[in-house]
């Protein structure tokens, strides 16, 4: 056991989860009396409620209450959001609704079936307005307004200028534009959100358990909008959560809701949202649209970039957002060398479901629009796109490099990664391949995208919405923070407990291998605890499983708290056996001196002593056995002039993917799709290929099928599964994963994050590949996703030739 | 609401229950049976995560009603590992890394139990056939076709084994 970090160890969770045996939400029991809550939602995209009548409702049998926003509202705080904006986000529609979906009342009722049953009987009257769903018409003059006292739809708009960008524009041999639309779409884990809510009047205080993954900085908005001290607010994660992929943050505003119903219908509530109410009213990712201008040199050096975007947040802003604006911050200008930049960042509120984290978080954003004008230089210079890449490149040699925008990439070998993807997946060759096969009449395309991966937020980077001297209004923010504790009982068992609240990660196994290592204990005889209580569990406002930080944030914090244990166990041992500290190490289960085998004495002995005999101890030394440790990595709060390293490690991701398309049908058929990885040291190499793989097809997914489709008077149209496709088996393409390892100077065990990266690169990489099918068609792909209707319409609508048959 | 009275064997023990008419079978099973590894995914049978046998055939337990299995018999997850001892689909779940949230892993252990019953030799189209009524949101589905072909693999050595 002594090397299991960097293994690949099976996984401690898995018995359970295949024996039906696993703890979910919906799985751990009620208190008695707990009614079920049922929401009424808005058909309209916007109108003015006009009056609600439940006196119909309140009749049936099993009903225990009706809730509307003018019953929360005097209970509630609006939402606090990290902007100047005054948008007033309520949990449910108080006058106005602003989207299809949004909550307008809930029934409470002996069961579910009751409780909607009564839904039906509840007449509301509404005046509608004019819908706005599109982010540039949401800007122009004379849109229809959201939110009237706000005046405009936009809720957060800053400029920022790194470098000389107007030099860089003049010194450019050719400018290489383009505008990009990236749309919504979603995460849609298999277990819905969930939440049981209790308020006790005697406390006027809330326990809540739901399937809430963090991050804990939303504990305090929270807490905020109920009006209680946040140690009122309880808040219990389960062990098992059926999936995120960053939705799950997204149920705050539910947690809010359920926990005021309670309240005010005088019982404990319990909520297990349905698939529908899952599409349109949970969260999504932003729609996007980009203006990018690329200052480029003739050899294809870029030399500036400027970019206008416009992110479409939904009818409210709502927290953590606009942070899909920033959070690729320091990474805006990727994997590449360019030290001039200027973006101009708007957050645009539209009649559309509000949005929040989803795996990638604001990566497939920025990259779709990045990555794609590569290509086009490449295109437009008349030069290979592996070349473009190459000559813009950060090279070995300029790591720890710093971005334009503030970024400190902690390390990497891009070039090398780069060579080893062209390598795999025979990129001459494939070139040779789709000259021969245009001669035929058949469309091959291979496409090309390298990304950085960040992880770890720094809890900054959202400040950065706020202007240098809005900032200085507030207390610096900064920093990323995470805990783990680690207990040894009198039977020289441990327990660890971490606040990464789990979604599927494996942390579990992790975390087990980890303090495996370093206490020379077998990992199966660790217990871990994945559940996080805000009563009693360490934790910090950037816990939780978002931004890949397990891998940099959690894993350090398990490290960490494990040192201090092993220290304990080795000062009391030394004690023990009369020897010097620094003569003993340890070794399955006993701790022993290096020098003089014969002299040892096993943690469960050590353990004994630290409960049963604290007079045995070190003179001054604390009983039992029980420590925590609080993990920060070094990140520093915006500077005046808005620098930000946004995440704590960086990570890479090189892509290539081959495509056929029938020209008949527009038909996609991707030939191959190759990855190669650099997350520094991995720490189980089973569990990243199933994260990358996981990530990678809900990259495809955005690619190819997935999309919250609105019409144009703000209707939603895909509000099932049978309308909103998520790949299945037989959409899965061959993948071939390839890794390096270059460690993070940054973390203790050299890891980066790791399991969003192809879920930023697939999209735009996809992209590219059908678009260099397509070359022959001149057409440009700018939007996604790539249906075989949009890649037919362009074929039949081009003036080119295309392929000669 | 009319309540009827049905019996049904559940993983071999015998359950009489009195239900609604309109009480869906995946409801019954958790609720009133208390067996939760039959999970709720979507309620409208797109994505798979309820899925049962029913007189050992897998079925959407979302889209039938509890009065519809009086007399019958059903197996759920609960059922497939006998005295704690993992089936060879569900060890090799484990080590193929065939799951991650595991939410949607009863479903497709029970579509697949079924499946290579009656199918013990696919090819790797029809387990991804077979596979894509049911989403999976973690693994990319990778880690699931290895855990089967490895188990139809180790079926075949078996069946060859024993014709030598």
């Amino acid at each position: 056991m002594s090397k299991v970090i960097g293994k690949r160890v099976t996984r401690v969770e898995d018995k359970r989860l295949l024996t039906g045996q696993g703890k979910y939400i919906d799985d751990i029991g009620t208190p008695p009396n707990t009614a079920h809550a049922a929401i009424l939602r808005s058909p309209y995209p916007h109108a003015k409620i006009i009056s609600i009548d439940y006196s119909e409702a309140l009749k049936i049998p099993g009903v225990k209450g009706v809730v509307t926003g003018k019953d929360v509202q005097p209970l509630l705080n609006p939402f606090s959001v990290g902007v100047s904006a005054p948008v007033k986000y309520y949990p449910i529609a108080i006058d106005k609704v602003r989207y299809v979906g949004e909550p307008v009342a809930v029934v409470v009722a002996k069961n579910r079936y009751i409780a909607e049953d009564a839904l039906e009987k509840i007449k509301v009257k509404y005046e509608t307005l004019e819908p706005i769903v599109d982010i540039e018409r949401a800007l122009e003059e004379g849109a229809p307004i959201l939110h009237e006292n706000v005046g405009s739809n936009i809720a957060n708009h800053r400029t920022f200028h790194y470098g000389d960008v107007d030099k860089a524009f003049q010194q450019a041999d050719r400018i290489v534009k383009h505008r990009f639309h990236f749309p919504k779409y979603s995460a849609t884990p298999v277990e819905t959100y969930g939440i049981i809510a209790q308020y006790e009047e005697s406390t006027d205080s809330y326990t809540i358990h739901a399937n809430f993954h963090g991050p804990f900085v939303l504990h305090s908005i929270m807490a905020g909008a109920l009006k209680v001290p946040s140690n009122r607010l309880r808040i219990i994660i389960p062990k098992d959560i059926g999936g995120s992929y960053g939705i799950k943050a997204g149920i705050f505003p539910y947690i809010v809701l359920c926990s005021v119903v309670s309240r005010l219908v005088g019982c404990p509530v319990k909520w297990i949202e349905d698939r529908q109410e899952h599409l349109a009213a949970s969260s999504s990712c932003t729609d996007r649209v980009t203006y990018i201008e690329a200052a480029v040199r003739n050899d294809g050096k870029v030399l500036g970039l400027k970019m206008k975007i416009m992110d479409n947040v939904g009818a409210y802003i709502r927290a953590p957002e606009p942070a899909c604006l920033y959070r690729n911050h320091a990474n805006t200008t990727g994997a590449y060398d360019i030290p001039n930049l200027m973006l101009d960042a708007y957050a645009v509120m539209t009649n559309k479901l509000p949005t929040g984290l989803i795996r990638g978080y604001g990566g497939q954003e920025t990259y779709f629009p990045l990555e794609r004008i590569m290509q086009m230089i490449a295109d437009e210079l008349e030069m290979d796109p592996a070349d473009v890449i190459r000559r813009n490149l950060i090279k070995k040699e300029q790591f720890p490099y710093k971005t334009a925008s503030g970024g400190v990439y902690d390390s990497g070998d891009y070039e090398k990664a780069f060579d080893l993807l062209l390598k795999t997946g025979k990129y001459e060759e494939f070139r040779k391949k789709q000259i021969e096969a245009r001669k035929k009449g058949k469309l091959l395309g291979v496409g090309l995208a390298v990304i950085v991966e960040p992880s770890g937020s720094n809890m900054g980077y959202i400040t950065i919405a706020l202007t240098p001297e809005e900032r200085k209004a507030g207390l610096p923010k900064s920093g990323c923070t995470e805990a783990a504790t680690i207990s040894i009982d009198p039977m020289g068992n441990v327990n660890v407990r971490i606040s990464t609240t789990p979604t599927g990660q494996g942390h579990e196994t992790v975390a087990s291998q980890i303090v495996s290592e370093i206490l020379g204990i077998p990992h199966d005889k660790i217990n871990v605890v994945a559940e996080l209580d805000t009563a009693t569990s360490a934790w910090s406002i950037a816990s939780g499983s978002y931004s890949s930080r397990f891998a940099s944030m959690g894993s350090s914090a398990v490290y960490y708290a494990a040192q201090k244990v092993k220290r304990k166990l080795i000062k009391i041992a030394a004690h023990l056996l009369q020897i010097d500290e620094d003569s003993l190490t340890i070794e399955n289960g006993q701790i022993i001196s290096k020098t003089d085998p014969s002299k040892s004495i096993s943690i469960k002995r050590v353990a004994g002593s630290a409960h049963w005999n604290p007079l045995s101890l070190p003179e001054g030394m604390e009983p039992g056995i029980y420590e925590t440790a609080y993990y920060t990595a070094q990140a520093e709060p915006p500077d005046d002039n808005d620098l930000i390293n946004s995440s704590i490690t960086y990570g890479f991701v090189a892509d290539l993917v081959t495509v056929e398309i029938d020209p008949e049908t527009g038909e996609i058929h991707i030939l191959d799709y190759y990855t190669v990885h650099d997350a520094g040291k991995l720490l189980n190499p089973l569990i990243v290929d199933g994260q990358i793989l996981g990530g990678l097809v809900h990259g495809l997914g955005g690619a190819m099928y997935e999309e919250l489709v609105y019409d144009d008077k703000g209707q939603l149209l895909t509000g099932s599964f049978m309308d909103y496709l998520c790949p299945t088996a037989t959409e899965i393409p061959r993948v071939t994963i390839k890794h390096i390892e270059t460690p993070s100077p940054l973390t203790p065990l050299g890891a980066k994050g790791l399991g969003e990266g192809n879920t930023m690169s697939a999209p735009v990489v996809i992209a590219n590949a059908v678009n260099d099918a397509l070359k022959p068609y001149g057409v440009i792909i700018d939007s996604l996703p790539i249906t075989p209707n949009k890649v037919w319409s362009m074929i039949n609508q081009s003036t080119k030739q295309g392929v000669s048959s | 609401m009319s309540v009827h009275k049905i019996e049904v064997t559940i993983n071999g023990k015998k359950y009489q229950e009195q239900v609604e008419s309109r009480m869906l079978l995946s409801d019954f099973l958790r609720e009133t049976c208390g067996l939760t590894g039959t999970h709720v995914g979507c309620e409208h049978g797109v994505c798979g995560a309820c899925t049962i046998h029913l007189n050992g055939s897998a079925v959407r337990s979302c889209l039938i009603f509890a009065v519809q299995v009086d007399g019958q018999e059903i197996t759920t997850v609960e059922g497939l590992a006998k005295d704690g001892e993992l089936t060879p689909l569900q060890r090799n779940f484990i080590e193929c890394h065939g799951l991650q949230c595991g939410f949607c892993t009863p479903g497709i252990l029970m579509s697949t139990t079924d499946y290579l019953q009656k199918n013990p030799q696919p090819t790797l189209q029809e387990i991804k056939e077979m596979l894509s009524g049911h989403l999976c949101r973690c693994t990319g589905y990778e880690g699931i076709i290895k855990a089967i072909q490895k188990t139809v693999d180790e079926n075949n050595h078996h069946y060859e084994a024993e014709r030598r």
